[in-house]
């Protein structure tokens, strides 16, 4: 690469493209454009890039763009990240047609399932909410190498903002500090419902990264909620795991990461989880104390998928609320085993609607056939019924 | 191209040339419109006293086989694509004819693969005059670019039948290869080493040309059985060493997709036969070897199985994934017209459930019926889909040739007809305002089914209602197209064609449904 020169996505990958930026002393833009669509989409190429080059500040430069069937949103950013990469510091992006905003997440909705999306991969952002999961993880850590950090977190920007993804809740994995300041003064702007924190060992990463939230929220002007989720996957983030769930309002669910978790304690990790059990019940433990939505890590082996739902049932009997999936055909498998069955929602219905016949009449013991019902027992009722309903899977009472 | 001739607009609004390679061409009028009369063609009577009482009719060699056969420039010569990409004897029929001196040939394929590019060649070297059957690879880069001297004719598999049948092409030499045969010039297409199935592609020919050459590299005394081409219509048997590249003979495509999003439209189709009562006991469906298709049988299979349904028959192209439903019960028979791969091949060679069928039988629209109309759901791609549901199945969005038609315009007329497409190619939508080259009417198909929803065509109130109650997602199409539009920038700039007509698509009727036209630079 020539000095000065910056550059940013693949020629290599389909739905992608590569941009590389040679500033030059006068001459204006020498702009040479490659595309795989060319004859459908070279004349809407050459306008979004001129558009984007001058919003960039970009004036006098070489600029080559080599597409491989590239969406406009996917283009943007890595004209944007070439040119930041070149030194162009100052400009404002030029961004495609936003989608439509969802609606506001809610702190306690439904976690079943969180679908990892590599975030410099933009062929497998656009279809990612198709899939039914729960949330789409827009993952800037790990499945991201190391180069291509600033071209991805202009690219998970740009998947927020014009992409929809259906009913999933729009989340993004940040790296560890210090660049998950720079990843959260990318994505932060454009509206995630949630942020996932890795490697959290103790309450004030989390409070550092909410502090960072709320700083750039004020600049923006905006006040939707935004989520947390921290990752647990140390001995010592285990340990302070209450402490981490309380750190700020905004965490919302906790989660274990057993890859670097199995790695810290030098134990393999094995396919009915023996050795991470106690720290998962930890999990849970101190999540229910917070209360927090505890959520499990994710099940690795793509194609056992027997082995998925063994560990789904398994992790849900645990008292987690989900787990990780990534794939897409994990999703349903997922669902089935975080979801009460058929027989426990019915008991469930039953007593809860043994409790509002007793409220109704006024009795202090509530009954159902025989047997006398504890309160715990009804409000753990309640809360089945409140997420079967919430999975689609309560048939709504006749009136 | 030989020169300019008039234009008419069809009934579906295209314009269509009136007369291709001299023959007067009827202009599309709207489905069912045209009525067929006259009687069917014949080739000329023959004598027994003229073909050895031995029944040996070996000749040493492909070219002294077309020489007896009285070859002369102009005439028509016929191939068969049963052993798909890995066929050597298209080419070297063509090949030993240039040899022979002749000129200005009309090849008539049931289809062409890019192992026969060198036709190329012989075209420019005035072998060849014009092809008619499908084009793609650089033969359809050939003739889109407008080199052919005579007009392409593109037509369905049903749509070849009709048109030996009819008269309106008349087979002056067929070679079919085959890969076993006897030297009375029985054929049979589902044993031998190089085994590809059925031999029902050159059922017409061997019938209606005026001469047959059985081409062998597996030749079995007297009686080679089962006889999928009767040695009473061939004049000539040769044996060479190899008629085909066994490893290409099956199709390469044969794979499951990966694609979530492509596993998830064929998993809703799947869902949408069950939902819709279609899926139920004595049903039947067809669907072809494409990626999304084979994901569709595997998906369907599990419901057939949890729901205890049994289909009456299934049609192929037949794959491992229909052979297994035909083992495990899941249904009576498989109808094959061709095999995609060898657990098709040895599957029809060994179970008499397995049947090989023809395009009479299967596809031709001026019969007393056929298979087609009577399967209850059919799984089809498409290359572009109008918001009318009108489809495009032989060319790029770019207007270059790309696909035959292959069987796809005859599968049309299912109870159900269901185009499984990705919303979107490489940025390219797929659900357009209108489609390049007309392939298939609106009218006839019932559902799109992309990754982001559903259409089913309004016309069909009934589909719509016995789906009243599904998860789903059922959307109208142009809903589906203004979101892939919005994500990708805009509808797509137009491609530039000429006003040169280079091929024309024929419907199953044997009029014009299309024109394509040159590719513009």
């Amino acid at each position: 690469m020539a000095p000065g020169a910056g550059q940013a996505g693949n020629d290599d990958t389909r739905s992608d493209c590569f941009v590389r930026i040679t500033p030059a002393n006068g001459g204006g833009l020498d702009l040479q454009i490659e595309s795989k669509v060319e004859l459908y989409y070279g004349d809407s190429i050459r306008k979004q890039a001129t558009a984007a080059l001058d919003a960039a500040g970009v004036r006098d430069a070489r600029v080559e763009v080599r597409d491989q069937g590239a969406l406009p949103f996917a283009i943007e950013a890595r004209l944007e990240a070439a040119a930041r990469l070149a030194g162009y510091l100052d400009g404002k992006p030029d961004l495609p047609e936003p989608a439509p905003l969802p609606p506001v997440s809610d702190r306690n909705r439904l976690r079943r399932s969180r679908l990892y999306v590599p975030g410099n991969d933009p062929k497998l952002m656009i279809g990612a909410g198709l899939h039914g999961a729960d949330g789409v993880i827009l993952d800037l850590e790990d499945s991201v190498h190391a180069d291509a950090k600033d071209a991805a977190r202009l690219l998970v920007r740009n998947a927020l903002c014009c992409i929809e993804f259906g009913h999933s809740e729009r989340m993004v994995r940040i790296n560890p500090e210090p660049m998950a300041i720079p990843d959260l003064a990318a994505v932060i702007p454009a509206r995630p419902d949630l942020i996932l924190i890795p490697k959290v060992e103790d309450a004030d990463q989390v409070a550092r990264v909410d502090a960072a939230i709320n700083r750039i929220l004020g600049e923006v002007g905006e006040h939707r909620p935004i989520w947390l989720m921290p990752i647990l996957e140390s001995g010592k983030g285990i340990e302070n795991a209450f402490e981490i769930a309380r750190a700020s309002e905004r965490v919302g669910a906790l989660t274990i990461g057993l890859e670097d978790y199995t790695a810290d304690l030098g134990v393999v990790k094995t396919r009915d989880g023996a050795e991470t059990l106690w720290a998962r019940s930890r999990v849970v433990n101190a999540a229910a104390a917070a209360g927090v939505q505890a959520i499990d890590s994710v099940y690795g082996d793509v194609a056992d998928e027997e082995g998925l739902r063994a560990w789904g049932e398994r992790s849900r009997a645990l008292g987690f609320q989900g787990m990780g999936c990534v794939h897409p055909r994990q999703v349903p498998v997922v669902h089935d085993a975080y979801s009460p069955s058929e027989q426990e929602v019915d008991k469930a219905l039953q007593i809860v609607h043994a409790f509002e016949e007793a409220q109704k009449l006024g009795l202090a013991v509530v009954s159902l056939g025989s047997k006398m019902i504890d309160p715990p027992v009804v409000e753990r009722a309640r809360r089945l019924v409140e997420q079967a309903r919430k999975a689609g899977r309560v048939q709504e009472e006749q009136s | 191209m030989s020169g300019k001739t008039g234009f008419e607009v069809n009934a579906a609004g295209r314009k269509v040339p009136v007369e291709a390679n001299g023959k007067t061409q009827i202009p599309f009028p709207g489905l069912g419109k045209q009525l067929p009369q006259g009687r069917k063609a014949a080739p000329p009577v023959r004598s027994a006293a003229y073909y050895p009482a031995d029944g040996d009719k070996r000749v040493p060699d492909l070219k002294t086989a077309l020489e007896k056969c009285g070859l002369k420039s102009g005439m028509t010569v016929s191939s068969h694509h049963h052993f798909r990409n890995g066929d050597f004897i298209a080419l070297k029929t063509l090949q030993a004819a240039a040899e022979i001196g002749a000129r200005d040939l009309m090849w008539f394929p049931s289809a062409s693969f890019p192992c026969q590019a060198p036709v190329v060649d012989l075209m420019e070297q005035g072998v060849v005059h014009h092809i008619e059957g499908s084009m793609n690879g650089p033969l359809g880069d050939y003739c889109s670019q407008g080199k052919m001297k005579g007009l392409g004719v593109l037509r369905s598999h049903g749509g070849r039948w009709q048109a030996i049948q009819d008269g309106e092409i008349h087979v002056d030499i067929a070679v079919i290869a085959a890969p076993t045969a006897d030297p009375f010039g029985n054929c049979d297409g589902s044993h031998g080493p190089s085994a590809c199935g059925s031999l029902g592609f050159a059922l017409a020919d061997s019938i209606y040309a005026d001469h047959v050459i059985a081409v062998t590299d597996n030749l079995v005394p007297f009686p080679c059985v089962p006889w999928q081409i009767q040695g009473n219509n061939v004049d000539y048997v040769v044996e060479v060493d190899q008629v085909g590249d066994p490893s290409k003979i099956v199709s390469g495509t044969t794979q499951i997709t990966r694609s979530p999003e492509r596993l998830r439209i064929a998993k809703q189709i799947a869902t949408l036969l069950r939902d819709a009562g279609i899926m139920k006991d004595g049903f039947s469906f067809q669907a072809g070897a494409g990626g999304i298709a084979l994901a569709f049988v595997g998906y369907l299979k599990e419901m057939m199985r949890q729901d205890g349904v049994r289909a009456r028959f299934v049609r192929g192209g037949s794959t491992s994934y229909l052979v297994d439903l035909l083992n495990e019960g899941l249904t009576d028979y498989i109808l094959d017209g061709q095999t995609f791969d060898l657990a098709g091949v040895a599957s029809i060679g060994e179970n008499p459930r397995h049947l090989a069928t023809s395009p009479f039988t299967s596809y031709n629209h001026h019969g007393k019926g056929n298979f087609a109309s009577m399967v209850d759901a059919v799984v089809l791609g498409a290359t572009e889909v109008d918001v009318n549901f009108n489809a495009n199945v032989v060319t790029h969005s770019d207007g270059r040739l790309l696909h035959g038609i292959g069987g796809w315009q005859n599968c049309l007329h299912s109870g159900c007809t269901i185009l499984a497409i990705p919303s979107f190619r490489d940025r390219i939508p797929v659900i357009v305002d209108q489609v390049t080259t007309l392939t298939g009417p609106g009218e006839l198909i019932d559902v799109v089914a992309t990754e982001r929803g559903i259409a089913i065509n309004p016309r069909r109130t009934d589909l719509l209602d016995a789906l009243k109650g599904s998860k789903l997602p059922i959307r109208p199409i142009e809903e589906i197209k203004a979101e892939v539009e919005r994500f990708c920038g805009g509808p797509p700039q137009k491609p530039v064609l000429t006003d040169d007509p280079v091929a024309i698509i024929k419907w199953v009727d044997g009029t014009v449904l299309d024109t394509v036209w040159k590719v513009g630079k």
